[in-house]
C-alpha cells in the first residue's frame, strides 16, 4: 500500500489514535462500572461462626457462606475472602489487594467475624489454616516474578502466633534436616502448613530441586525435618492420627495430583476414591470425611466435593460453586 | 515532516556525509517497536496474575504453558528471516508478525477461561514476535549508511526499551482503574498493538535499498542466488563469538536473585531491579551506538561482555546497596554495548538480500547459547552453591572473552571504508 501524502498519513494516524484511544477508554470505563459491585465487604452483623456447619467461599459473590447440613439451604453474608479457614476462636481470611505487584491481606477474625489483626504480604492468596485452638495461623501466597525477571512462581508461607503476637513472615529460614543432615539450597519453598492439637508441632510441604517433601516442624525448637517425599498440602485429621495430602502421580500438567491419606503411626498411605486431580489443601470435615475443591461443572468456577477418608465410597458433590471448605463445630 | 521521507521513491537521496540525523525509517521502526512493546509488555506483566488468580490455573500449569512456546520461537525466527529475504518482503513479513501479536490479545479475550484458547493465543503472540524481529532489524540496517549503523540500532533499541518500560505502567494503571479487570488490559493492549501496525503500514517504506545515497533498486534477487550466511567466513566468526559469549551468560534473573538474597530485598522492590537495568540500557543505547560507529563495533561488543563480567565480580563480594547500583549500571552497559551493536557488527558483513536471514541465524544462535548458559548456571548453583557457581560463570565468561577476542576479525567494519563482502547493489 502506498500513502504518498503526508497529510493523509497524519490524518489516518490521528483518526486511529482517537478511535483506538476512545475504544480503550470506553472499555476501561465499562469494566470499571461492571466490576463495581464486586467490592470487598465485611460480614453482615447476623453472620458469625456461632452456628456449626461447613463454611466456604461462594464463587458467585466472593463472600463466605455457610452450609449447615447436607440438605439444608446455604446461608450467605460472610466477609469477602479469596481463601478462608476457621477453627477454635479464630478465622483467617485472605484477600487479594487490587493492583500490581500482587499483595494479599491476611485478616484475623474472631468468632463474630470482627477483625482482630491484619497483615499485608506479597503475593496471591493460596492456602490458609488455623490450629484447632485458634491460636496459631498460617497462610501461603504465590509470589510472581514480573515481566523482566523469570515468570516462575515461588511461595511464601507465614506463621502467626496469637499467644505472643509473633509473626514469622517467611518460614524459609527454619533449620531444615533432610535424611539426617542440615539442608541448604537456594530454591527452598514452603507451603500448606497444618497444625497439631498441641499448638507446637506442624506439618508442611517443602520443595527444592524439583522434589517435594513432607516436613514435620517444631515451633518452640524452631526446627523442621523431612519425613517423606512427594507430599503436598498436608492436612492433619482432627484426631491427629492421619494426614491427607495431594501426591503427584502423573507428569501430565493437566492432571498431576491425587489425594492420599497417610497413617502417621504406620506410615502407610492409601488413595481416596476421588480419581480426579485435586489441587487443593483438603479439609477434614470430621474424622472420617474430607472436603476439597475441584474445578466447577456447568460453568462454575469451583465446586466442593467430599470423599470418605478411608478410601472407600464415592466422591459426593457437596457445594456447587464453593471453594475453600472448612468445618466449624 | 521528516518521518519516512527516506522511503519515498520520489525524493532525491541525501548526499552522504552531510547527514547528521537518523534515517526516518529507523525512527519509524523505533516508533512501531515502542508502541508494540507497550502493548506486549502490558500483557506480559499481568499474564501470570491473570492465569493463576483470574483463571485458577496452578503455577505448574502456567509454567508449562509458558515454557511450551519459548523453544519454538527460534525456528520461527529463522523462517521469518528467510521469508523476508525472498523478494525483499521485509515490511510485509514484519507487519504480519506485528499484526499476529496484536490479534493474539483478542484471542486471550475471547478464550475466556479455556486453557486451549489461551495456549493458542500465547502461541500466536510468540509466533508474531519470532517472525518480525529479523526482518525489522534488516530494515533498520538496510536503511542506514553502514558507518552510522551503531547509532541507528542504538536509537531503535532506546525507543524499544522505552515502550517496554511504559507497558507495565499502563497495565497497572488499567488494573488500578478497573479494580483488576484483566479483560480491559487485553482490550487496551489490542488497541495499542493495532496502532503499532498502522504506524508500520504508513511510515515504513515498502522496500529499502540499502545505504542511503545509493540508487534505489529492489533488494530482491533471483531465487537461485539465495545467500547462505553460514558460508561466509566473516559472518561465521561473528556468530561463533556471539554464541560463545552467550553460552557464558547466566541470565539476568539469576543476577537479580543474587542481589535480592544478598540484601534480603523486599519482594515489593524486587520487580524494580530489572527496571533499573532497563533504564541504564535506555540511556546508554544511543551514546554507545555512536561510540561503536567511531571505534568499530568489535571493541564495544567485547567490552559490553566485560561489563557483565564486572557484574559477576561485584556479586562475588558481600552485597551492599552500592554493589546493587553497580550491578544494575553494569547490566545497562552490557545491554547497550551488545544488543544493537551485534546487529551493527554483522550488518555490513551480510549482503542486502541475505541480511534478514543472517540476522535471524545470529539472533537464534545467541538466544540458544544463552539458554544453555542459564540452564548450566542453574544446575551449577543447585549442585555447588551460589559462590562456586558464580566463580565458574566468571571464569567461563573470561575464557569466552579471550576466545571471542581472537575469533572476531579485528576490524570487519572499519568506518567509511566499504567492506569487501558487501553485495554489489548495496555500495
Amino acid at each position: 500500500m502506498k500513502f504518498r501524502s503526508r497529510q493523509l498519513r497524519l490524518v489516518l494516524v490521528v483518526a486511529a489514535v482517537l478511535l483506538l484511544g476512545g475504544g480503550s477508554l470506553g472499555y476501561v470505563l465499562h469494566a470499571r462500572q461492571r466490576d463495581a459491585p464486586a467490592q470487598q465487604v465485611g460480614a453482615d452483623a447476623s453472620f458469625t461462626l456461632a452456628e456449626p456447619g461447613l463454611y466456604f467461599r461462594d464463587a458467585a459473590t466472593g463472600r463466605i457462606a455457610r452450609q449447615p447440613g447436607r440438605q439444608a439451604p446455604r446461608v450467605a453474608g460472610g466477609p469477602s475472602c479469596d481463601r478462608f479457614y476457621a477453627a477454635g476462636e479464630r478465622a483467617l481470611c485472605l484477600r487479594k489487594l487490587p493492583g500490581v505487584p500482587a499483595r494479599t491481606q491476611a485478616l484475623v477474625l474472631d468468632r463474630q467475624l470482627k477483625e482482630v489483626r491484619r497483615v499485608a504480604v506479597v503475593g496471591i492468596p493460596n492456602r490458609a489454616r488455623v490450629s484447632a485452638s485458634g491460636q496459631l495461623l498460617s497462610w501461603t501466597t504465590f509470589a510472581t516474578g514480573d515481566s523482566y525477571a523469570t515468570s516462575a512462581f515461588s511461595t511464601r508461607t507465614a506463621i502467626l502466633d496469637l499467644r505472643t503476637g509473633d509473626l514469622v513472615k517467611s518460614v524459609e529460614d527454619i533449620p531444615l534436616t533432610v535424611d539426617g543432615a542440615r539442608y541448604h539450597a537456594p530454591d527452598v519453598n514452603y507451603w500448606g502448613v497444618t497444625f497439631a492439637r498441641d499448638d507446637n508441632r506442624f506439618y508442611a510441604t517443602v520443595s527444592s530441586k524439583g522434589r517435594t517433601h513432607l516436613v514435620e516442624g517444631d515451633l518452640r525448637k524452631w526446627s523442621a525435618r523431612a519425613l517423606r517425599e512427594n507430599v503436598e498440602c498436608p492436612s492433619l485429621s482432627p484426631d491427629n492420627t492421619r494426614l491427607a495430602f495431594k501426591k503427584k502421580v502423573s507428569d501430565d500438567p493437566k492432571a498431576p495430583w491425587r489425594l492420599y491419606v497417610l497413617d502417621l503411626a504406620t506410615l502407610r498411605e492409601h488413595p481416596l476414591s476421588e480419581t480426579r486431580s485435586v489441587d487443593d489443601q483438603a479439609a477434614w470435615l470430621d474424622d472420617a470425611t474430607l472436603g476439597y475443591a475441584l474445578p466447577g461443572g456447568e460453568g462454575r468456577k469451583s465446586d466442593i466435593w467430599t470423599a470418605p477418608a478411608d478410601g472407600t465410597g464415592t466422591p459426593h458433590l457437596m457445594v456447587p460453586g464453593g471453594s475453600s471448605p472448612g468445618a466449624v463445630h | 515532516m521528516y518521518l519516512a521521507t527516506n522511503g519515498r521513491p520520489d525524493t532525491s537521496p541525501h548526499p552522504s556525509g552531510v547527514r547528521r540525523r537518523v534515517p526516518g525509517t529507523v525512527i519509524a521502526l523505533g516508533a512501531v517497536s515502542l508502541v508494540t512493546d507497550v502493548s506486549s509488555e502490558m500483557v506480559t506483566a499481568v499474564l501470570p496474575l491473570y492465569l493463576v488468580l483470574g483463571l485458577g490455573l496452578s503455577p505448574l500449569q502456567f509454567g508449562f504453558l509458558d515454557g511450551l512456546f519459548n523453544g519454538a520461537t527460534a525456528l520461527v525466527r529463522l523462517l521469518g528471516g528467510r521469508l523476508a529475504d525472498r523478494g525483499g518482503r521485509h515490511k510485509r513479513v514484519a507487519g504480519a508478525g506485528y499484526l499476529l501479536s496484536a490479534l493474539s490479545r483478542l484471542g486471550l479475550l475471547l478464550a475466556g477461561g479455556a486453557a486451549g484458547g489461551i495456549a493458542a493465543a500465547l502461541a500466536a503472540d510468540r509466533l508474531g514476535k519470532g517472525i518480525r524481529t529479523a526482518p525489522r532489524d534488516a530494515l533498520i540496517s538496510l536503511s542506514s549508511p553502514p558507518e552510522t549503523l551503531g547509532r541507528s540500532f542504538g536509537v531503535h533499541r532506546a525507543m524499544d526499551t522505552t515502550g517496554a518500560l511504559l507497558g507495565p505502567l499502563v497495565a497497572f494503571a488499567v488494573l488500578w482503574a478497573t479494580a483488576d479487570a484483566y479483560d480491559a488490559v487485553f482490550v487496551v493492549s489490542f488497541c495499542v498493538g493495532l496502532l503499532g501496525v498502522l504506524l508500520l503500514l504508513l511510515y515504513v517504506p515498502d522496500s529499502v535499498s540499502g545505504p542511503v545515497g545509493a540508487p534505489r533498486v529492489p533488494v530482491s534477487r533471483p531465487a537461485k542466488a539465495q545467500h547462505k550466511p553460514l558460508r561466509d567466513p566473516a559472518f561465521r566468526r561473528i556468530l561463533y563469538a556471539a554464541a560463545l559469549l552467550g553460552a557464558a551468560t547466566i541470565g539476568d534473573a539469576f543476577l537479580y536473585l543474587l542481589l535480592q538474597r544478598g540484601l534480603d530485598l523486599s519482594p515489593t522492590l524486587f520487580p524494580l531491579l530489572p527496571l533499573g537495568a532497563a533504564a541504564g540500557y535506555l540511556l546508554l543505547a544511543v551514546p554507545v551506538g555512536r561510540i561503536a560507529d567511531r571505534t568499530g563495533r568489535r571493541l564495544p561488543f567485547l567490552l559490553g561482555h566485560a561489563a557483565l563480567l564486572g557484574a559477576y565480580a561485584v556479586l562475588l563480594a558481600p552485597v551492599s546497596w552500592a554493589s546493587l547500583a553497580a550491578v544494575l549500571a553494569l547490566l545497562g552497559v552490557f545491554y547497550a554495548a551488545t544488543d544493537g551493536v551485534l546487529m551493527a557488527l554483522a550488518g555490513p558483513v551480510l549482503p542486502a538480500h541475505g541480511r534478514a536471514s543472517g540476522f535471524a541465524v545470529l539472533q537464534t544462535g545467541q538466544a540458544l547459547a544463552r539458554l544453555v548458559g542459564a540452564a548450566g548456571f542453574g544446575a551449577a548453583w543447585t549442585f555447588w552453591g551460589q559462590g562456586p557457581a558464580l566463580w565458574v560463570a566468571g571464569l567461563a565468561l573470561a575464557g569466552a572473552l579471550v576466545a571471542a577476542w581472537r575469533v572476531l576479525p579485528p576490524a570487519p567494519d572499519v568506518p567509511v571504508q566499504p567492506s569487501p563482502s558487501r553485495a554489489p547493489e548495496a555500495s
